[in-house]
């Protein structure tokens, strides 16, 4: 694979690695300024990129910073998660149209465009994997999804300046990605500007063969390293995984959850930034004639009571019960279903939290016994 | 021809979420707020082949779509019979449709109930109210298959004389000589001469041989949860014991999330269940 | 006379009774029969008999005015009625109507009060016996109440 091995590319020639997949039709989506923040959307050029930008990433609070270098990449990822380009927010699954007492269905499949994800970060690579465990790897499969998943080209970028609500280390997802990648980039800014850069497939090594690249050094690959090093040391939070699937369960009565309920606004932040929350729900419409009618997918939030209603009722009527659903299925019913925690360590779900609810703080105070809790188990 | 043109073009993957066209055939009234469906599908060449237990997502055009479990013979899967009752805005939709119109199905979905494992065993089914519905493939099979089953019972319960479906049928079960049928009502008027009482109260004197028996309960989780206690209560083993739940669901396959209890899919990982492996899901609170 | 006692030794409810306690109660019971439609007590009678269904069920009614009565509860064989005659002041809350012929126990409720005070050890089996009747009716109760499989 690494046929080039690994090479140095310098920042004001990154275009032409842009152009290398325009050139070859893709639709390339990256990080860029919009809002007040960093979104992913669509990218023409390196202009568009958050340059010498950076963010301050904590509980409930999310500021966008200038940087006093033209940095490419020193902020951590994208408000918006990659999920939204595959796993849409709202889809057509189908037309029906009345023909006397009949009707017709039509499946909606328009085509799906051809995606570079370009600074896609280790965690969210991970999380891109979790989300094809849902909706390609079971018994059936999303073609919708599938179709938009298949072509997509990525280009990985390697932390180096881990957020404040990042804990990605504790999730074992990065910072630096190993896989899962076409080309990867290292952003090299001790002494001179440099990118360092690979390949991990075949069409990687296609496009870096055609970058005015230079072979890196060892003291290029030693620099990475170090970086590499230092940002797994520098997380801004940290959650204790070992054996949290049987200590949640265990916790299921806990009078914790009682209490996250009391702040707990259940808004549905969480779920939408959340890169592998995938629950959605159908809408269905017809127009004002009543002849034609549509079956809409939209992104859902386990943190409404409408989610888990039949016909006597809501499941889930607390607001107790489904903070505790959305965590449990997170950090350990996911466990059961796909085989790891449905958690990357990305951090947004305590970012965007209005009131600031962070959920390591809550999994240490929920593996801490319970002392309220009478008769209970240990 | 279109029959020609879906012969000849290559199969193309299927979204889980396309619905097939079903015919209604048939509307029958079984109570005052309850109906089956009888369909039959508009394209010749599709069978909607099932097992008892199973369900599908039914599609009323323009209003949505819901989980109903199949309720015909497993047997004839020529014709699909779905019995309901009118809680919501689409079985309401439903409801008033009429012989001759469409509905868009797409299944069959779920587990089904253990018809192999309860062979050379007694077998008991327990279904309060609508639960009846999702058990009625189940006896339909066990009676074509009678010779390969020991004492079959099925005790059933209702709120009121009037609310019990499939009457004719009842009837009819009631007359074999190799069937056992237990109504009870929970309350009746002096016409009425059967049993008054919970279903939970059949189990104690139903006819079977409680270590030898596979038991099968369809209803209200609270009926489910009391009618276990008194099978487990008379002998029969725990892991023989096979209940069905309800969640909401919104695609049958997985994806949506909404059917979740803990790691169970109930849409795909249920919604028949052996009784022991969820116990412990099956008492916890709002899960 | 009919010997009560291979009657009551194999009815379900006396099933943990030792054979001493047995003859206590052949001592205050009697075989009665019923006729379909009959009632063997109505509401607010005098409770002065514990009955075990032998054959036949029985329909405990409640009448309510504007609807007649209306069915709460069928025993059936093996199932005993009432603990009226044990509470004061010893009425019925029910009518029992007979659904078909039935057939019965009748035990003396003085009788069997007077044994549980002479013998306070077949006092205790037997109100325990009565207790475990009584929880199973309440419970079922409490299903019923719910009207779990009617329209929320």
């Amino acid at each position: 694979m690494n046929k080039h091995g690994k090479q140095i590319l310098a920042p004001d020639r990154l275009q032409t690695m842009l152009d290398a997949l325009s050139s070859r039709g893709y639709e390339i989506l990256g990080p860029t300024v919009r809002d007040g923040a960093i979104l992913y959307d669509r990218i023409a050029s390196v202009a568009n990129l958050p340059v010498g930008c950076t963010e301050r990433q904590e509980k409930g609070t999310y500021r966008l910073a200038k940087r006093s270098d033209d940095a490419l990449f020193s902020y951590v990822m994208g408000a918006n998660s990659w999920k939204r380009f595959l796993h849409v927010p709202e889809r057509r699954l189908m037309r029906a149209e009345k023909e006397g007492n009949r009707f017709t269905m039509a499946p909606d499949n328009e085509p799906a465009p051809m995606y570079a994800f370009f600074g896609m970060r280790s965690c969210e690579i991970h999380a891109l994997d979790l989300m094809d465990r849902v909706l390609l790897k079971g018994p059936y499969v999303d073609q919708g999804y599938k179709a938009r998943r298949e072509g997509i080209f990525i280009v990985a970028v390697n932390c180096a300046q881990p957020g404040g609500t990042c804990f990605c280390v504790s999730m074992n997802t990065g910072p630096k990605a190993l896989q899962g990648f076409d080309i990867c980039l290292t952003e090299l800014m001790g002494g001179q500007h440099r990118l360092l850069v690979e390949a991990g497939s075949d069409r990687g090594e296609e496009i870096l063969s055609e970058l005015p690249a230079e072979p890196a050094t060892q003291a290029d690959l030693d620099a990475a390293d170090r970086l590499m090093r230092d940002a797994s040391g520098h997380m801004g939070r940290k959650l204790d995984a070992e054996g949290l699937k049987d200590a949640l369960y265990a916790a299921s009565n806990h009078s914790h959850w009682e209490e996250i309920a009391q702040r707990c606004l259940c808004c549905g932040n969480c779920t939408l930034v959340c890169p592998t929350c995938f629950c959605t729900t159908v809408v269905d419409k017809t127009d004002i004639t009543g002849e034609k009618a549509e079956r809409w997918r939209r992104w859902d939030s386990c943190f409404s009571q409408e989610f888990s209603c039949i016909h006597g009722g809501s499941v889930r009527l607390s607001a107790m019960s489904r903070y505790r659903q959305w965590l449990t299925h997170k950090l350990a019913s996911w466990n059961d279903q796909f085989g790891d925690p449905g958690c990357v360590g990305c951090g947004r779900c305590i970012t965007w939290c209005p009131v600031g609810i962070d959920l390591t703080e809550e999994v240490q105070a929920l593996r801490v016994a319970d002392q309220s809790q009478k008769g209970g188990s240990a | 021809m279109a029959s020609n043109k879906a012969l000849t073009q290559p199969a193309a993957v299927r979204d889980p979420m396309e619905p097939h066209p079903f015919v209604i055939e048939r509307f029958y009234r079984e109570t005052t707020d309850t109906f089956s469906l009888h369909l039959e599908s508009a394209d010749p060449l599709f069978t909607l082949n099932f097992k008892p237990g199973q369900f599908n997502m039914v599609y009323v055009f323009g209003v949505g779509e819901v989980p109903i479990s199949i309720s015909s013979d497993p047997g004839n899967p020529k014709v699909l019979i779905h019995t309901t009752r009118e809680v919501g805005v689409v079985t309401r939709a439903m409801h008033k449709l009429k012989v001759g119109q469409m509905v868009g199905l797409r299944g069959p979905y779920g587990t089904s109930w253990p018809i192999d494992e309860a062979k050379l065993h007694d077998v008991v089914l327990v279904a309060g109210g609508i639960g009846l519905a999702p058990l009625r493939p189940c006896l339909y099979h066990i009676l074509a298959h009678r010779e390969q089953y020991g004492r079959v019972v099925l005790l059933y319960g209702t709120r009121s004389p009037e609310d019990i479906i499939f009457v004719k049928e009842l009837g009819k079960w009631r007359s074999l000589f190799d069937l056992d049928v237990l109504i009870t009502v929970d309350r009746a008027t002096e016409d009425w001469r059967g049993v008054v009482g919970v279903v939970t109260r059949l189990i104690p004197r139903a006819p079977f041989d409680p270590g030898e028996t596979v038991a099968m309960v369809c209803g209200p989780e609270i009926m489910m949860r009391f009618s276990v206690q008194e099978l487990i209560q008379r002998g029969v083993p725990i892991d023989n014991i096979y209940v069905s739940l309800e969640r909401n669901m919104k695609c049958g396959v997985g994806h949506c999330g909404h059917c979740q209890l803990r790691g169970e899919f109930v849409c795909k990982d249920g919604p028949v269940y052996r009784y022991s492996k969820i116990e412990p899901l099956f008492n916890e609170r709002e899960l | 006379m009919t010997d009560l006692e291979p009657i009551i030794a194999e009815n379900p409810f006396f099933r943990d009774f030792s054979k001493e306690h047995i003859a206590e109660f052949v001592g205050c019971a009697k075989n009665v029969a019923f006729q379909n439609g009959e009632h063997i007590f109505r509401e607010g009678g005098p409770a002065s008999f514990f009955y075990i269904v032998r054959h036949g069920s029985v329909a405990l009614d409640v009448f309510i005015p504007g609807k007649g009565p209306v069915t709460i509860l069928t025993i059936e064989p093996g199932e005993p009625i009432g603990w009226s005659w044990l509470i004061p002041p010893h009425k019925w809350h029910f009518d029992a109507r007979c659904i078909g012929t039935v057939r019965a126990l009748a035990l003396d409720g003085n009788c069997l009060k007077a044994k549980c005070e002479n013998d306070p050890e077949f006092g205790y089996r037997l109100m325990s016996r009565i207790t475990q009747i009584m929880e199973g009716r309440l419970t079922a109760t409490i299903i019923q109440m719910l009207d779990i499989y009617g329209k929320q």
